[in-house]
């Protein structure tokens, strides 16, 4: 059985040109790059050059970007970083959205404890933003806007650009959480008027457990994890030297690769969502246009994600799903939830990310295989209407 | 989802799904709300489960924990039956992980709740 892998926003397969280009520093560079000596220069030199192909991509300078842990880490450090820099002086008001992946949401709900302000924004039915909302939730104590630039399970695009110019002439930094995005779809902190942005490299064939934290010159942030002066005493801890060199050459080859790839994405999205359409009683979730070039994301109404996923990946395909069964809480995603869905529709979620290395015919087989699944499923469900007692 | 392969089993090839045609009773747990709802037929006959068929809205551990169920009381006598727990369930399929112990564990209550239904009608 091929195996058909399809959950592209949860991670990417490492790229083999860049597991290639990493080796070296799994091997002979093993030099800690703050040393003065000349292994730890010669790792110092990869870092920085994989520093700087970052900011090029996003329209930044090298000493803008500072590496962490991934994009859980950069979004906690903006977050708690921004609150501890101004919450003392400027105001305790934070502004974010009802539909932020978790790192985001629950670092806002744990500045919620300890006595901050937050403004959790709602969206429409395609989880869009509305900026007029967030310019009319910014008050004279607000420290930070906090939006995702795309949203990890429903693929729906904030229009970032349109409160980037809100916010900067408000005078309010803006964070976006940008690690469904970057190498996806255009980014650039300048014409969209970031201050503070979230990258992890394994959302684009890059390594796990490395991100970036964007931090625009003159932006107030404090450090969150305490030790050395590394990343300019914002970051303390070596340098996760493989997993930047990494970094660096995943994001060079998925910009360079952007567009082609896109194209080819969009339109094998559109066909499964086309076909998926086809069977009975299943609705699109997220927006019809604004979306990631690869999310596909459905309800398919009377049964349950977790069994579609079981079934799916009996026949060789991974997938993912916002059921409460997948998601080890009680309650489905708060993405789904929050766009207007019952709970029913929403533990019948499917998620379905497409990447660089799918092909027409990997669609063909799932648009094969998963009305029959459906059908199974349906047939087994006690709320399937044919199903209803008399 | 780490399952069984005995889970894996009754999720593949689950046994006495479906329903019963004038059914001696029915009974239904669960709601669409926490994501598993399990329905159970019961054919009757002296006090003895003739048969037995069941539906489930839910996860793979919700539709293994009420296949297994329906094997475990099939041809059992009402009194032994109802000594059938959620645990026992859990148990003869090899365990389920600590996430799916409660909403989507619940193939014994479905089972009582089907019983109950049948002790009211036959009171009337
Ligand atoms: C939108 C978004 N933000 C943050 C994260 C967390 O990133 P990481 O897994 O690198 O910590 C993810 C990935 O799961 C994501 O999709
Ligand atoms: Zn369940």
């Amino acid at each position: 059985m091929e195996l058909i892998y399809m959950d592209h926003a949860a991670t990417t397969p490492l790229d083999q040109r860049v597991l290639e280009y990493m080796l070296p520093t799994l091997q002979d560079v093993y030099g800690n790059a703050s040393s003065v000596h000349r292994k730890g220069q010669e790792a110092r030199k990869l870092v920085e050059e994989a520093r700087s192909k970052i900011a090029e991509v996003i329209g930044a300078t090298p000493r803008e970007i500072y590496f962490t842990a991934g994009g859980t880490e950069a979004d906690n450090l903006a977050i708690f970083g921004v609150a501890e820099a101004l919450g003392l002086t400027k105001g305790r008001h934070l502004i974010t959205t009802s539909v932020e992946h978790h790192a985001v949401q629950d670092s806002f709900l744990k500045l919620q404890e300890i006595g901050f302000d937050i403004t959790f924004l709602p969206s429409d039915q395609y989880g869009r933003v509305n900026p007029q909302d967030v310019a009319e939730a910014i008050r004279p104590d607000t420290i930070l806007v906090s939006i995702m630039h795309a949203n990890n399970e429903i693929g729906t695009i904030q229009p970032i650009a349109e409160i980037g110019k809100i916010t900067r002439e408000k005078g309010v930094y803006f964070h976006v959480d940008a690690v469904q995005t970057v190498g996806h779809i255009p980014v650039d902190v300048q014409t969209m008027n970031i201050d503070l942005l979230s990258l992890a490299a394994h959302k684009f064939y890059g390594p796990k457990g490395i991100g970036a934290l964007y931090v625009r010159r003159g932006v107030r942030v404090k450090p969150h994890i305490y030790g050395g002066a590394q990343e300019r005493g914002l970051r303390a801890g070596t340098e996760n030297v493989p997993g930047i060199v990494g970094m660096g050459k995943a994001i060079e080859l998925a910009v360079a690769e952007m567009e082609e790839r896109g194209k080819k994405e969009i339109y094998l999205r559109d066909k499964l969502i086309e076909g998926i359409l086809k069977i009975p009683d299943v609705r699109l979730n997220g927006h019809p246009t604004e979306r990631l070039p690869g999310n596909v994301n459905v309800s398919i109404l009377y049964i349950e994600g977790e069994s579609i996923l079981l079934s799916l990946d009996l026949e060789g395909i991974c997938a993912s799903s916002g059921s409460a069964c997948t998601s080890g809480s009680l309650d489905p995603s708060h993405v789904l939830l929050n766009i207007g869905l019952d709970h029913a529709t929403a533990h019948g979620s499917l998620r379905l990310t497409l990447g660089k290395d799918n092909t027409e015919e990997e669609v063909d087989r799932v648009l094969e295989v998963l009305p029959t699944v459906v059908h199974r499923l349906r047939v087994m469900s006690p709320i399937w209407p044919e199903n209803l007692l008399k | 989802m780490e399952y069984t392969d005995k889970v894996m089993d009754h999720f593949q090839n689950p046994r006495n799904m479906g329903k019963i045609d004038n059914p001696s009773a029915v009974g239904e747990v669960g709601n669409a709300t926490c994501g598993d709802i399990m329905r159970i037929y019961l054919d009757i006959e002296e006090d003895v489960i003739k048969d037995v068929k069941f539906q489930t809205y839910g996860c793979g551990a919700a539709i293994a924990t009420t296949s297994i169920m329906t094997e475990l009381v099939k041809g059992k006598k009402l009194e032994d039956a109802l000594k059938v727990t959620n645990a026992n369930v859990a148990e003869e399929l090899g365990g389920l992980p600590p996430v799916k112990m409660h909403c989507s564990n619940l193939a014994a209550d479905a089972l009582q709740a089907a019983i109950e239904d049948y002790k009211n009608k036959n009171q009337e």
